[in-house]
Order: C-alpha cells, then structure tokens, then sequence
C-alpha cells in the first residue's frame, strides 16, 4: 500500500500527468460503467413490466407469447375474477391481521431484550447474547421444529405457530444492542436522579430517542411477514388461515382450481395469467410504500454495520 | 457489519464464568472493576437490575421455546420416532438414521447437488455485489447513483413465492426467455422440466434478488477508506484499476471477509424455500437439494428420525464450516466474525 508522503513540488505535476494519461480510459469505463448499470435497472426492472403486462393481456396473446413491455388484448377479466374469489380477500385479510400481530410481537421481545443486552454493566449479558447468536449458526432442523412447535406445544393450525416462531430475528437484536450502547451514560444517570427506575427510563427516555431506529425495525419485520409463506405451509391445514402468500403458492403448485375462481368469468381467460394477476395484487402494497421507507431500511442495514 | 455485533458471543466464557467464580479477581473492563466480590455482587445485582432481567425474559423463554427445545428435539435421529408413540422416540437407535440416510443414492444426490449449488452461488454470487458497489462507487452523478439503487434494492423486498412465481412466468412455453430464443431462431423450451437448465436459472434468479442489498454495505465500507491513499496512488502512477486494487480492495477487506465468513455458514442451507418452490420430481437429478429432500422424507413422507438425522447432518456441517471459515480469517486476515 503507498503511504509514502508526497513532495508538494511534484505532486502537482505528476498529478496532472497522469490525469492526462487516464482521461481516454477513464472515459470508455465511464461510458461503459453507465451503460452496464442502466441495462442492470433495465433487467431488474422487466419481470415487474412483464407482470404488469401480463395481468391486462388477453389469453391468446399470452399464449401466443406476445406479450411484453405492453398488454396485448388489454382487458380485466382475470383482475375482476380474482378480486371477486372471496378464499383471495379472506387470505389477504389474513396476511394484514398476521403482519400487525406479528410485527407488535416481535418488536416488543426484541426491544426490551436487546435493550437488556446492551447494558455493560449486567452480570450475565454476554452469556445472553451468546445464546442468542449461537442460534445464528445452528438449529435443530426443520423437522424438530415441525414437531416441536406443531405437536409438542400443540400450535398447528393456530395462527401462534405462524407468528411466534420467528419473532425473534437476532440479526434485528443485534443491530438495536447495538444502537442503545451508543446512548450516553449521563442520560440514565440523570434519568435515575429524577427518580425514574429501569422501566420509567426505557419506556420514557430510551424508546423515545429511539423512534427511527423503532421505525426502521418495524419495517423489516413487517414485510418478513408479509412476504412470509413457509410457516403457514407448515402449520396450516385450513386454507381459510392461509395468508395471500399461500394462495399464490397454490396457484404456482397448481393445487389451487382456477375453474373455482373463474366460474363468473372466461376460464380459459382466468387460468392464463391468473398468477401474473395474484402476484401484482400481493407486491401491490410493498411496491406502494417502497420509494417510501427504502431509505429506512438501508439506514437499519447500516446502523448493524456500525459496529456491534 | 451484520456479525461484528457476534463479538465475544457464544465463546466467550467471561459471562458464563461469571457467577461461580468466588471472585477477586480484577478484570480490565470498566464495566465489571468496582464488582470485586463477584458472588456477593450478582445477588446484589438481581436486586439492583431485577427490572432488566424482567424485560429480557420474554426474550429468553422465546429462545428456549424456538431455538433450544428444536435443537433438544433433534434427539429423534437417534431415536426411533413412530407416529402416536413418544414425541422424543421410543428407543435408542445409535447411528442407524444416519447410516440409513448414508445408504441412500437420492441422499447423495441431494448432498452433491447442495454443495455444487452452494459452491456455485459462493464463487459466482458473492463476488457479484462487491463489483457492483466498486462500479457504483465510480459513479459521479449522484442522483442517477441513487436512482440504480433504489431500483436494485427493490426485488429484495419480494417474497419468495413472488420472485418463484417471476421465475416460472419468464421460463414457461411462451414466457420472454422463449420469445428471444425465438428471434435467434431457436425453437421454445420448457425449461422447468430440464434437468441442465434448474442451476443456471436459479442462480439468475438469486443475483437478480439479492445483488443490489447486498452493496450496502460494502458501498459503507468504501466510504470509509482515506482519500489521501487514492492521491498517493496516483502520484505513484497507480491508474484506475491499479488504484482500485491497491486501495480500494484493500480497504473493504474487513467487510469482505465478514460477509464471506458468513456466507460459508449458509452455504449448506442454499435457498431452500426458492429450491423448493420450483423444483418438480422431473429435475430432482439437479434440483434436489438437502433441505428439500429431508423435507420430502420428514414432513412429506413422515418419516421424522430419518429427515433429523439428515438435518443435524447438515446444521453441524454449516456450523463446522463457519467455525473454520471463522478461524481461517482470523488467522490468515486478521479479521473475523468473533
């Protein structure tokens, strides 16, 4: 590596040389570099058009494979079939209750234990967080889980099996331990004087300084819920508990009958992009609010990276 | 970096040691020097922090519940499990799980088609967002810098059923993958009922979905290295590329080598809920992967001892791989997830 120091009176010189030298390679990189990321966004950005296109095409111009960038045949059957299936509103609902309920459990067992855990001063915090990120690098396995959870504690087909499980992400704990050891001392101490114990000072000090990293948390345990299917798959076996997740996956497993849905409309015109459709409506939300809190999630991914 | 918070984790002994040790001992910790009798100070402790201990509670009766109590679980791949029988087996079967599962040609071909995808996706996926910050990096202009983020960070956030779906859409009959084979004059192919073609498109798909989150951090990493390094570089005559190799390579290092690190850890566990979602019996031969074959045998076919023994098969290579991989770092870097 050059750590030498520069001689200011040649430094210049040099500099410029080289400058000179580079400029008709720099500018090819350039020119490549800006080519090769626009065609990155192009391609990142097709399967979403494609979808798009999809959903508002007619059956024989998908199966004819015209379809694109644009719907070809443009019509809403398949749109209106699908919004009329009332099994797709009643997973879809179930998807929203699961994300609530899911996200203020979550959030409370994270918080107040990483908030535990980034107390230096606590007998016992290393052996805390040993456990919990010894959990980041071995597990029991899918099986023991299935009967465990599913058997033992008796949760299948109960929405705890879908909800509890994962309410715990030590990635997440790690990055808030992280965050409230970088909270001031003197603030606890001066919190303590005016007479507020362990909780009046987490709930009334600690949690309001903390609100974008709260923001932020909440964030990425909701949409881990709502893209979330695997759980659900596992545990439950009435398709009425199903979130939107699932009944897409039976779309995409062919479990689920499309003539069941298309009894009110064109069948051959529902089973052609009846997937397309029910993928729009599930990214719908995330796609919706995403140009919105992207920015958050990025600064949690960053507060992790600080340093733990 | 997600894993520098692992720091004196689960090895560290200090926590453990703590409350049976007599004590006077002194440590250099400022957090621990005034406690000199540890015994007298850990009672001392629970009266003082008892509401600590309270709100950490739901945290580790969730740990024991999830995490703990499956890993005790995994006890029935020695022993043998029968449905209506004891939940933790009825008799003690020693090895013979894994010596089943050994014995089994579709277990070799899971294991092989996990290692060759996992190895696949370490040389060609890791590498891939660490090329894509550099590149990032060199751009000027900051708001088409923001937008190609924005843009690469979205798939991220899909769910797996969806970017399945995406995948099956773009690879069916008359999907778009067809259609410009077709300009070329090529006649369309199912490609979800060839064998040769499940590697290549999931690992499109996987760098597709997670390339742009993960330069997060490494676009971090690259602002924190010294400008004065670059400038005396180029004094040197170093040119773009040799700037980039001497420097910039060299700064991020640290991350690099958490990140991968880490990646060897997961190595054996490859995308099971995407490998799942689009594997068919007719491509088993290159689609089957360890996690979906004890998945078929365990919660398809029942057959719980023989999937565990599979299972903590795969969970203590992962965790000897990292451990490894962990010691390896640290000894030939310098630096390491602990």
């Amino acid at each position: 590596m050059v750590t030498e120091s520069v001689r200011p009176d040649i430094a210049g010189v040099r500099n410029s040389l080289t400058t000179v030298k580079d400029t008709r390679g720099t500018k090819v990189f350039r020119w490549f570099n800006y080519s090769f990321l626009t065609l990155l966004v192009v391609v990142t950005l097709y399967p979403f058009v494609n979808l798009i296109a999809m959903s508002f095409s007619s059956d024989g111009a998908i199966r004819a494979g015209r379809v694109n960038l644009w719907p070809v045949g443009f019509n809403t059957t398949t749109i209106r079939a699908v919004m009329g299936d009332p099994m797709f509103w009643i997973n879809y609902r179930n998807t929203v209750f699961y994300t609530v309920l899911f996200t203020i459990i979550a959030m409370v067992i994270t918080t107040c234990f990483a908030y535990v855990i980034s107390r230096q001063h606590l007998p016992g915090r290393k052996l805390m967080i040993g456990m919990a990120t010894f959990t980041m690098f071995f597990g029991g396995g899918l099986v023991p889980h299935f009967v465990v959870v599913g058997q033992w504690y008796g949760l299948r087909n109960t929405i705890w099996a879908v909800v509890l499980p994962g309410a715990l992400s030590v990635f997440n704990l790690l990055v808030m331990k992280s965050f409230f050891e970088n909270f001031p001392g003197e603030l606890e101490e001066a919190a303590s004087i005016d007479g507020l114990n362990t909780f009046g000072t987490f709930l009334r000090i600690v949690l309001p300084l903390s609100k974008a990293l709260l923001a932020t948390m909440t964030l990425f345990y909701a949409v881990t819920m709502w893209n979330a299917w695997f759980g659900s798959f596992l545990f439950l076996g009435d398709r009425n508990m199903h979130p939107v997740t699932m009944y897409l996956r039976n779309l995409i497993a062919g479990s689920l009958n499309t003539q069941e849905i298309a009894d009110t409309a064109d069948a051959a015109q529902v089973g052609a992009n009846i997937q397309a459709v029910t993928m729009l409506l599930t990214v719908l939300p995330i796609m919706f609010v995403y140009p919105f809190v992207q920015k958050f999630f990025v600064s949690g991914v960053m507060l992790g990276s600080v340093k733990g | 970096m997600p894993g520098t918070g692992v720091q004196g984790g689960a090895t560290d002994r200090d926590g453990l040691g703590r409350r049976t040790r007599g004590g006077g001992e002194t440590t250099d910790s400022p957090f621990t020097a005034p406690t000199v009798n540890r015994k007298r100070s850990f009672k001392k402790a629970l009266r003082r922090d008892w509401q600590l201990y309270v709100l950490a509670l739901p945290a580790m009766v969730h740990l024991v519940l999830f995490a703990y109590v499956p890993m005790f679980g995994a006890i029935i791949a020695f022993r043998r499990f029968r449905p209506g029988g004891s939940l933790i087996g009825d008799e003690w079967v020693g090895f013979h799980f894994f010596e089943l599962a050994f014995s089994q040609p579709q277990f070799w071909q899971a294991f092989w088609n996990t290692v060759i995808l996992g190895g696949l996706w370490f040389v060609i996926g890791f590498p891939l967002p660490i090329i894509l910050a550099l590149l990032l990096n060199e751009v000027r202009a900051r708001k088409f810098k923001r937008f190609v983020q924005t843009i690469t960070y979205l798939p991220h956030f899909l769910s797996i059923v969806v970017v399945a779906g995406l995948v099956l859409q773009l690879t069916t009959r008359d999907g778009t993958v067809n259609q410009m084979l077709g300009w070329f004059g090529v006649d369309p192919i199912i490609f979800m009922q060839h064998a040769e073609f499940f590697r290549p498109i999931w690992i499109i798909s996987e760098a597709w979905q997670t390339v742009g989150w993960g330069t997060i951090l490494y676009l971090a990493a690259l602002t924190t290295v010294d400008e004065q390094l670059y400038e005396a570089a180029r004094i040197d005559g170093a040119n773009r590329w040799r700037q980039t190799w001497h420097v910039t390579l060299p700064g991020i290092r640290p991350t690099i080598v958490v990140l991968m690190v880490l990646n060897i850890g997961t190595f054996m566990a490859v995308g099971f809920e995407k490998v799942l979602l689009l594997q068919n019996p007719l491509i088993y031969s290159t689609a089957d992967v360890l996690s979906t074959y004890l998945f078929r045998i365990g919660i398809g076919a029942s057959n719980f001892s023989l999937a565990t023994a599979i299972g903590l098969f795969q969970s203590l290579i992962g965790l000897v791989l990292i451990v490894s991989a962990n010691f390896v770092s640290r000894k030939l870097v310098g630096s390491s997830l602990w």
